[in-house]
């Protein structure tokens, strides 16, 4: 055995983000993953940038690039009868189905689970929506900055005098699409482990709502408290300390933590300077009165600006104080720590050539994570898939007359 | 009923903060018997509460993370009623022992025997100093799933590098795409995705580990490194400067598929909605929903690409609208004509929110220490094998004598013994105040 999951068979029905994300997770540690695309269009995700030198291309889009390595690619037309004939015998095959529509999409379909059990008693299920199958909200459209709205910390996230900020690019349905790869686990085990097969309904909202950072904490509180948290003062250290926060340097920016636990590590950092030598510095009155603040930046600030975010986060390693370079992409895919663990990786996809992808988000020793192929042209496991399940190749090609693929 | 799907794994959460601790809060919410092994006499960083026994004027003022314990009061054993804490121990059980002697070596191998999975987030290298990493605890059990998630992982030539959730963020690249375009980056308050990132890979992770255990017999270790956590999630900013280097800025509230995107004023202090806009069928929509005033009818709003372009001018117009109405109105409004839009909710509004009601997503649980409140409930729903919440947040050694009696088999003399010598015990040594180990 190579990969964890390399005996693992999974119907990837979704598309954009989470559900792609999700089933990228299961292909990356080995499982077999076919990704049914409608015929002609494919994911939509395949029509969105960034595109290899900007060139809107289905084959070039890198967010599906992205999303979908390791995965075949088979088109079928769920709506034709012929179509849905032959997703059912895809069905009894396999482990897993997971899927991304709207809600009432599949049972509109006349494919959902209760359809998908019977000819597979077994199989897991695993549906990802905004809000969930059920509810009021089950047909309610949503984006990425809606769902932040209604499921993130974001009403305390910004500052004060502004409106509440999100957090970046599409961050929460990747993120959704981890914890459903997590519950697509769960719902393997319960499947090989006990035989259980089981439809798993994961809401995005929900997946962040109980999420650690912050929201779930942040629910416990207010129930605690009868309150609610605001949003901080524009330029406001979270506790007051001083130096604390993100400050330019001569590059770009660095992040210094502060506060009387961090001021003896911080004066080391600094190479020990005369002016801030008294130790008062570092106690909580001196760190949180407005002159002695304005004594520390008189050297922090300079400081800073004659290093590199690089030389600053060296400089703070070496006196054990915890401080980060503040990162562009471009930082990321030169930085040595990341190549020396070799995360980002390279793959050969016969449109957009060689590029480099971003690696294991976790890296168990026997069963690796593992490039195997990069994402698959539209379509292109059509003769394969298809041809296992005892189509002639005459078929296939009546098949596609059909448009039922 | 059937078993949970866990149920039968056994977990040793040697976790700290938060990634740690929600990765194995995962696990314990779908069946696993997690174990937390803590000590009375070293309350880590970030464990039980920011500051261990915090002072009445933090308690008064301070944040609601620093100081949201039940009504503001600390109670006699503060450390069981910390609002972070009590959110992820859920399920969860807790033993004490003193790692720092030979026999509370011993007492966690004893577990590590008796145990499935390993959880550990602490600084690289931690555990194994203590002879407690993957190494040390395979020779006691060679089945051990051993998931090592330090910052930065457990290789590499900055692994030693210490740093928080914001600096890992940072590092990952997600801080600059996540500021107000305006304004400089450190700007806005913290909320650190990365934790939540490398929770839920830490729970797969040892999933996977559990799956490859239950095929070959076989153990192994997982590394996992916070940060490559977080960098595939940012992938349209990665494969773009990958593909064509370009390095993307951060977009705020806005969005390069859509126009209108943003947050808008509503009546009420504080309150927003957020609203967006992807199609111009959706826009005629918007349109509808807002009784199609005539500046909507102006060409520079006729097409998407004109809608993205004029976003400054069109907001303004939009808020015009939201600003003389309720957050939940104009979600309605335009839900029936087919937009995305909700209300940018704070905690209130969660727990009244229909949806949230209607599935039953918070869950009402007592806890002896802070009395009855509702928490947030399962992440997901499975039909044949539901979850909830079980067990209320583990207390400080609440289930010492379970573990040490049913699951390591310590005789009553023994624990008795154990229980002399400080092992166990359900209060922090009275010398610890704001955290670290105590001083004897």
């Amino acid at each position: 055995m190579r990969q964890a999951l390399d005996d693992i068979k999974v119907i990837d029905l979704t598309w954009y983000i989470s559900g792609p994300y999700c089933t990228k997770l299961l292909a990356d540690y080995g499982a077999e993953v076919i990704k049914i695309e409608k015929p002609g269009e494919g994911d939509p995700a395949r029509k969105f940038p960034p595109f290899l030198n900007d060139e809107p291309h289905p084959e070039k889009s890198g967010l599906f690039l992205h999303l979908n390595t390791n995965k075949k690619s088979i088109t079928l037309n769920l709506k034709s009868e012929e179509g849905k004939k032959i997703f059912l015998r895809l069905v009894e095959g396999v482990d897993l189905v997971v899927e991304n529509f709207s809600p009432g999409v599949m049972g509109r379909l006349g494919l959902e689970y209760p359809s998908l059990e019977k000819v597979n008693p077994r199989l897991g299920m695993v549906s990802i929506s905004n809000f969930g199958q059920t509810g009021p909200y089950r047909e309610f459209k949503a984006s990425e900055l809606v769902l932040n709205a209604m499921a993130t910390a974001m009403k305390s996230c910004g500052s004060k005098e502004r409106e509440p900020l999100k957090m970046g690019g599409r961050v929460v349905q990747y993120q959704a699409g981890a914890m459903a790869a997590t519950a697509a686990m769960v719902g393997i085990l319960a499947s090989k482990m006990q035989g259980i097969g089981q439809y798993i309904d994961v809401a995005i909202s929900e997946t962040q709502l109980g999420s650690i950072d912050r929201r779930g904490p942040l629910l416990v509180a207010s129930q605690y408290t009868g309150e609610v948290e605001g949003r901080i003062e524009v330029g406001g250290s979270q506790w007051g300390a001083c130096p604390d926060g993100i400050y330019p340097c001569k590059d770009g920016y660095c992040d210094v933590i502060g506060g009387a636990m961090w001021w003896p590590s911080i004066f080391k950092m600094m190479g020990e300077p005369e002016a801030l030598a008294d130790p008062r510095y570092g106690s909580w009155e001196w760190q949180t009165d407005p002159e002695r603040k304005a004594e520390i930046l008189a050297v922090f600030l300079p400081w800073a600006r004659e290093r590199t975010k690089e030389e600053v986060a060296e400089a703070a390693s070496k006196a054990r104080q915890a401080a980060a370079p503040v990162y562009t992409t471009a930082d990321l895919l030169t930085n040595p720590h990341l190549a020396a663990r070799g995360y980002f990786v390279e793959a050969e996809h016969p449109v957009a050539g060689k590029l480099k992808y971003p690696g294991p988000p976790c890296w168990p020793e026997e069963t690796p994570w593992e490039l195997r192929r990069a994402a698959p042209l539209l379509g292109e496991h059509n003769e394969q898939i298809y041809s296992q399940l005892g189509y002639s190749k005459q078929e296939i090609g009546l098949l596609r007359a059909y448009g039922a693929i | 009923m059937p078993k949970l799907p866990l149920e039968g794994i056994r977990v040793i959460d040697a976790t700290v903060v938060w990634a740690g601790p929600y990765a194995s809060s995962i696990l314990a919410d779908m069946g696993a018997e997690v174990i937390r092994v803590e000590s009375t006499n070293f309350a880590p960083y970030g464990g039980r509460g920011l500051i261990l026994r915090p002072p009445e004027s933090t308690l008064k003022t301070g944040g609601l993370l620093m100081a949201g314990y039940p009504n503001r009061e600390a109670g006699a054993r503060p450390w069981n009623r910390n609002p972070y804490f009590n959110h992820h121990a859920r399920n969860k059980l807790s033993m004490t022992a003193k790692l720092n002697t030979p026999k509370g070596l011993e007492i966690f191998k004893r577990l590590a025997e008796v145990s499935d999975i390993v959880i550990d987030n602490n600084a690289c290298g931690a555990q194994e100093r203590l002879g407690l990493g993957y190494k040390g605890l395979q020779e006691v059990n060679p089945k051990i799933i051993y998931v090592g998630m330090p910052g930065l992982g457990n290789k590499g030539i900055w692994k030693e590098r210490i740093g928080l959730g914001r600096h890992l963020e940072e590092i990952a690249g997600h801080t600059l795409l996540r500021k107000y375009p305006d304004l400089e980056p450190g700007e806005m308050s913290d909320i650190f995705h990365c934790d939540a990132t490398a929770g839920a890979i830490g729970a797969f992770a040892a999933l996977l580990g559990l799956y490859y255990r239950q095929r070959t017999g076989k153990g192994q270790f997982i590394d996992i490194s916070q940060i490559e956590t977080v960098i595939p999630q940012l992938g349209e900013a990665v494969m773009d400067y990958v593909m064509n280097q370009r390095v993307r800025e951060s977009l705020g509230n806005r969005d390069e598929w859509a126009a209108p995107c943003g947050v808008y004023r509503c009546r009420g202090e504080d309150r927003w909605v957020a609203i967006t806009v992807f199609n111009d069928k959706e826009w005629q929509g918007f349109c509808r929903a807002l009784g199609n005033p005539s500046w909507t009818k102006e060409e520079k709003f006729s097409t998407q690409l004109s809608r993205w372009k004029n976003q400054d001018e069109m907001d303004r117009l939009i808020e015009s609208w939201t600003i003389n109405k309720e957050d939940y109105e104009v979600m309605y409004l335009l839900q029936k004509e087919g937009v995305a839009a909700g209300p940018v909710m704070d905690e209130f509004q969660c727990f009244q929110d229909p949806q949230l009601r209607e599935r039953g997503y918070f869950e009402q649980v007592t806890h002896v220490d802070c009395g009855t409140h509702l928490y947030p409930g399962m992440h997901w729903k499975m039909s044949r094998t539901p979850a909830c919440i079980r067990k209320p947040a583990c207390r400080l050694g609440e289930d010492n004598e379970y573990v040490y009696k049913q699951v390591l088999k310590f005789s009553d003399e023994e624990y008795e013994g154990l229980e002399k010598e400080g092992h166990i015990g359900m209060d922090y040594h009275p010398s610890i105040l704001v955290r670290g180990a105590a001083k004897m």
